[in-house]
């Protein structure tokens, strides 16, 4: 492959998107609070399912997640399963109740709902929650600049956060809204292309979700070559087994319902009925690219093991090449054969392939053409950069609105003084996320399990409950959130190496990213006993929560028999 | 905005008979449940607990466990939010709930 090609290509592609991005920033920027943040709720169900998509699949799903998969083989189903099956919950039991509730943001409505402490710990939690999963974001930004513009790594998360900041600082809501719309458009096509294209080389099918079961039984004796476990052998991939599964894959769908900057998108549609509808588009569009992420999973898996099959260090494919110079493979081979394949660094494994590059390099692997490549790249920022942008947007209104106008200034800030508070607020977030994607703490999937496993022990309980039990109390909800959020991140930091710390072994077999689960039932147990000894909230919330339950008004002329 | 006007929070008087409240709420509630028992059995039940007895069914190269846990639980979870919309359109018509415009179209 010609690298001035793939280089012309790929910033063809950037600079191609960059500018539409851009151009629907601009032409939608706005004035007003309101718009900015929830862009007026007057964004059609289809149009916000697809920024919903985009704002949730981020460079996690983009990028790693086939690549997870691969290694991982059938446990990979705590991501597919676990960022999916969240919305459900979202669909069922919190995007139209809280759309009714009409107010801008999460710690607007527990602040409604219970008090203003609890507001203001909601702030703390939506930005700390939110600024985890920037870090992540700029860090995968870095790696497709890093490949494929050959830029350092350093450079690389400082534009992509600059071209952030840009659309985001100056578009708010109604501007990210419609660039998610073209993000996702960029970010799915560029998924599909490769992987059909890679199901019809392989299984002679142009079907992904079809072709990849005909390739598992070969995949599985190959595996078995290179001292992998077998693709289809449950519980093998993570070293707690079924329970741990269990957990994982229900942190991840609690957090995923309980995530302040997807909770933030059901407010900008136009009416309950809108609410539920964009929730089944937004999961739509996301199960195309997930139905998908386990076939590509496969099918580099395959090519990549067959690829290294009998091979020597000299004679592995091109492809592997440019990615072992950016520091993603590394070859311990120097006795000749490749003997073992891995991806975890201290394997000693012969050949040891980051899962992050394995969705990037799949136009490659499969030997299409340069400007699928640049696609490639492309989608891989849409995902990154549309994630980020969301991110910002939740960090800006929680630090201006939530925690500025409602609790500094008393409610009596002007328009004007908010917007700019929101903007210092984003501008502050990109500033000490670039600081921390260039030394990332962690992982990236480290660091989302973080943010989710936060969400899921401090928002999913006290929303649920807020909702659907009118005795839920302003004590019961600040205690309960504060026992999950102390209970999962002590538990994360003990187990995961964040902030300098020491990882310890895992307590029963519980991973980490499994952690938010037993957070959660401890936040609802807490708030459930604490409520229930404490002074039920004043009729005047009570009433509030049981008027959410209904859309509209009685029209009794339409309901004609009552 | 020409667009429907909410029930606002702050609230208007409650209209004399709330009766259709209740069996309102008991029909979405019960929708809810019989929706998350098949999310529950067919993630958590297919997906996960009973992976491995179902993974001895293989169809079309497919071991039926893993299949439920990387496919057929995410079709599921797009069919049963598709579903609950559409179902609770029907719900919130027959107790006269729906959010209409001026033009009393949805």
């Amino acid at each position: 492959m010609d690298l001035n090609s793939m280089e012309f290509w790929t910033f063809f592609f950037l600079i191609l998107t960059f500018g539409i991005y851009m151009t629907i920033a601009w032409r939608s920027r706005v004035k007003e609070t309101k718009e900015f943040y929830v862009a007026s709720q007057g964004v059609p169900t289809i149009a916000n399912g697809a920024a919903v998509a985009a704002d949730w699949m981020s460079a996690a799903s983009f990028i790693g997640m086939a690549g997870m998969i691969a290694f991982l083989g059938s446990d990979g189903s705590v991501y597919l399963m676990g960022w999916t099956g969240g919305y459900v919950l979202l669909a069922l039991l919190l995007a139209p109740y809280l759309r009714k509730w009409g107010k801008f943001t999460v710690p607007e409505f527990v602040g409604d709902r219970y008090s203003d402490t609890v507001r203001v710990v909601a702030a703390v939690c939506a930005i700390v929650i939110s600024f985890t999963y920037v870090v992540g974001q700029m860090t995968g930004g870095g790696v497709v600049f890093a490949r494929f513009l050959g830029l350092e790594a350093h450079w690389a998360v400082i534009v992509a956060a600059v071209v952030i900041f840009f659309y985001a600082v100056l578009g708010g809501m109604k501007g990210i809204t419609y660039t998610q719309v073209a993000q996702y458009s960029v970010l799915i096509v560029a998924y599909l292309i490769p992987a059909v294209a890679v199901s019809q080389q392989v299984g002679g099918f142009p079907v992904p979700q079809v072709t990849y079961g005909t390739i598992l039984a070969e995949l599985d004796g190959l595996r078995e070559d290179f001292g992998l476990d077998r693709f289809t052998e449950a519980f093998s991939g993570r070293d707690g087994g079924q329970l741990d599964v269990f957990l994982v894959t229900l942190s991840l769908m609690l957090g995923t319902a309980g995530l302040p900057h997807v909770i933030i998108r059901f407010y900008t549609t136009k009416t309950v009925r809108g609410a539920r509808f964009s929730a089944f588009w937004a999961l739509f569009f996301i199960s195309l690219l997930y139905l998908t992420a386990p076939a590509v999973g496969a099918f580099t898996n395959l090519n990549l093991l067959q690829g290294a099959q009998g091979a020597t260090a000299d004679d592995l494919p091109a492809w592997i090449q440019p990615w072992t110079d950016a520091g993603y493979v590394t070859l311990n081979a120097d006795d000749g054969a490749i003997d073992s394949v891995s991806n975890v660094a201290a394997s000693g494994a012969d050949l040891i392939v980051s899962n992050d590059i394995l969705v990037l390099a799949s136009p490659e692997i499969s030997g299409l053409p340069a400007p699928i490549i640049g696609l490639m790249a492309a989608g891989g920022m849409a995902a990154a950069l549309s994630t980020a942008a969301g991110l910002l947007l939740v960090i800006s209104s929680a630090a201006s609105h939530d925690i500025y106008y409602r609790m500094i200034s008393r409610e009596a800030a002007s328009e004007k003084t908010q917007m700019l508070v929101g903007r210092l607020a984003m501008t502050a977030a990109v500033i000490i996320a670039i600081f921390a994607g260039l030394n990332p703490p962690a992982f990236v999937a480290q660091v989302v399990a973080f943010a989710f496993g936060l969400a899921a022990s401090t928002f999913f309980p006290i929303l649920i409950l807020g909702i659907f039990w009118k005795k839920a109390n302003a004590k019961g909800a600040a205690s309960g959130m504060l026992t999950g959020l102390i209970f999962s991140s002590g538990y994360m930091i003990y187990t995961l190496e964040l902030f300098g710390t020491q990882a310890n072994d895992h307590l029963f077999n519980v991973s980490p990213e499994g952690i938010g689960a037993i957070g959660a039932v401890l936040n609802f147990a807490v708030t459930i006993t604490v409520s229930n000894l404490t002074r039920p909230p004043s009729e005047e919330v009570q009433e509030m929560v049981e008027s959410i339950r209904y859309p509209a008004q009685q029209q009794l002329k339409a309901a004609g028999k009552l | 905005m020409s667009h429907v006007t909410h029930e606002d929070s702050s609230g208007t008087a409650p209209p004399p008979d709330n009766s259709w409240r209740q069996r309102y709420w008991k029909k979405n509630v019960r929708l809810m449940v019989v929706l998350l028992a098949i999310w529950f059995t067919v993630s958590f039940g297919f997906g996960i607990l009973l992976i491995e007895p179902l993974n001895n069914i293989v169809i079309l190269g497919f071991p039926l466990g893993l299949w439920f846990a990387q496919q057929g639980s995410i079709y599921t979870f797009v069919i049963l939010i598709l579903v609950y919309a559409l179902w609770m359109d029907r719900i919130d018509d027959e107790f006269g709930v729906s959010e209409r415009n001026g033009a009393g179209e949805k």
